[in-house]
């Protein structure tokens, strides 16, 4: 039976099943910006130290080298931010406010457990259209003891000994858990001064910029204690 | 006191008018009149909007027996594939007499659990007398009806002491509300489920009974990727709540569960020969 081969493709056409009446809609504007880089915490008993690089990047554009990540909320205790920017500055604006609205009302500075409930609740209010951060909030504990809290971006929070967040994350996270807990060393040799720990950092900060394109130009170093704040700044790698 | 009105730091703060009276309040979000289309996507393990991988995975259990309630977790925070952290509190001190567990998003059980405990803290004043266990239960179970499809994860357990004995519940976030003897939450429940209804009985003892509890945790992080960590164990008793283990790490049972069935070693050789 000859069939022309017209007549085959109207019979394929007509089997076609309707076109059913699907718009796919995707969202052309996001208001979210991942800026990326680095920042991890410590806390030691008598001070905490806490570090962020300064590279604020966007894709693959470098936005600026000078962008610090770290914010001194009260004498005692610093908010590391990683995530987006912009953020960062309006959850930091309306610590800042609370924070100085606290002290005038209570005649004392909040403390770091104060404040790391405060950001929760925060960071929870905004459930539904979330700050895109990704945070640590290092200060001293009613001792003077290091302590770090990290979060998610919706609240979530824990005290911990050390922590890190960014883009970084999964590369330093796995060298501090090895140096500064032991796991998975025979000798476990833990370091106990400040200038071991703070080696430990810096190597942990070269080697983010080794392997992320998103961390490097500089890190910044907060070091809390008692007797106030000391700053650090050392160079990464520019590339 | 200076009013603060929360009004002028932004948008995003709308606290509803009537708590406004109250000393302590918590911001409570509100629910969206919009919802985002990225945010609410599903939830994707690997790569996907970083915003929707907040903390999943666990095993958390809970059980009645003659001497109380008995609950068990394990520690394990994941976001996507990255473990966020090993020694999450999983058990979160409602107050003295009630315990709720946490399964899903560790900042959804997290906030409304404190909201929980502000709520009974705040009845017992104004009525001189503690909040029921299936009151205090009824109140989440509401919240989270309020908020259902909205995108909240919650898989947790109530748990606590009142008049009229201990009592468990179990509370998700479509509002259900199950009031039970035994129960299991969260990635790692199933395994856990297999373990407890081989050996659960009404009168274990408190020693059996922890040693079940732990037990059955241990299994469920050794076959679930999403569990591990520690296991925590708590006890419900007439006269409140009591810890009864902080955080046993769960590579440490693995070996003492295999000595018990003969197996030796703990790589112990292997590590003479290579250092």
């Amino acid at each position: 039976m000859y069939i022309p081969v017209n007549d085959m493709l109207k019979h394929f056409k007509q089997d076609a099943p309707a076109m059913a009446n699907i718009t796919h809609k995707s969202d052309q504007w996001s208001p979210y910006h991942d800026n990326s880089g680095t920042v991890l915490a410590v806390g030691i008993p008598g001070a905490v130290i806490v570090a962020g690089d300064t590279r604020l990047s966007n894709g693959y554009n470098i936005l600026s080298r000078d962008a610090t990540k770290l914010s001194q909320l009260t004498d005692k205790c610093v908010l590391a931010t990683a995530g987006q920017y912009a953020d960062f500055i309006a959850l930091r604006k309306f610590l800042q406010q609370r924070l100085q609205l606290y002290e005038f009302q209570n005649e004392v500075q909040a403390s770091t457990e104060t404040v790391a409930h405060l950001l929760s609740r925060e960071l929870y209010s905004r459930r539904f259209f979330p700050y895109y951060t990704f945070n640590l909030l290092a200060g001293l504990d009613e001792n003077n003891h290091g302590v770090v809290y990290g979060y998610d971006a919706i609240g979530s929070y824990d005290k911990m000994t050390y922590g890190v967040q960014g883009s970084g994350q999964e590369l330093v996270v796995a060298v501090l858990d090895n140096q500064l807990k032991g796991y998975n060393k025979i000798n476990k040799t833990i370091p106990q001064t400040r200038e071991e720990i703070l080696d430990i950092i810096l190597d942990c900060f070269s080697c983010a910029a080794e392997r992320d394109i998103h961390t490097g130009d500089n890190v910044e170093i907060l070091i809390i204690t008692a007797a106030g704040t000391e700053r650090i700044v050392k160079p990464l790698r520019k590339d | 006191m200076i009013d603060f009105d929360p009004s002028t730091f932004g948008l995003a703060h709308t606290y509803q008018k009537e708590d406004k009276d109250e000393i302590n309040t918590l911001a409570l979000p509100s629910a969206p009149q919009v919802i985002y289309k990225t945010l609410n996507g599903p939830t994707q393990i690997n790569g996907g909007n970083k915003l929707t991988n907040f903390k999943h995975g666990t095993t958390t259990l809970g059980f009645v027996f003659k001497e109380g309630i008995l609950l068990a977790v394990d520690s394990r925070a994941s976001m996507g594939s990255f473990l966020s952290s090993e020694q999450v509190r999983k058990v979160i001190e409602i107050n003295e007499y009630l315990l709720g567990t946490m399964a899903g998003g560790a900042a959804d059980c997290q906030y409304w659990l404190a909201y929980l405990a502000n709520h009974c803290r705040t009845y017992e004043l104004k009525n001189g007398s503690k909040l029921s266990v299936a009151a205090a239960s009824k109140f989440l179970q509401g919240i989270l009806i309020g908020y259902r499809n909205s995108g909240l994860s919650m898989g947790c357990m109530i748990a606590g002491t009142d008049t009229t004995g201990q009592h468990l519940y179990y509370i998700d976030n479509d509002g259900m509300r199950l009031k039970g003897d035994i129960f299991s939450v969260g990635s790692g429940s199933t395994y856990a489920y297999g373990v407890l209804d081989n050996h659960y009985r009404y009168d274990l003892s408190l020693n059996e009974a922890v040693e079940l509890g732990i037990r059955a945790i241990y299994h469920a992080t050794h076959r679930d990727t999403a569990s591990g960590g520690v296991v925590r164990v708590y006890h419900i008793h007439k006269d409140g709540w009591t810890k009864v283990h902080d955080g046993i790490d769960v590579v440490d049972l693995h070996y003492q569960f295999a000595k018990q069935k003969g197996l030796v070693g703990d790589g112990d050789e292997a590590k003479q020969r290579l250092f």
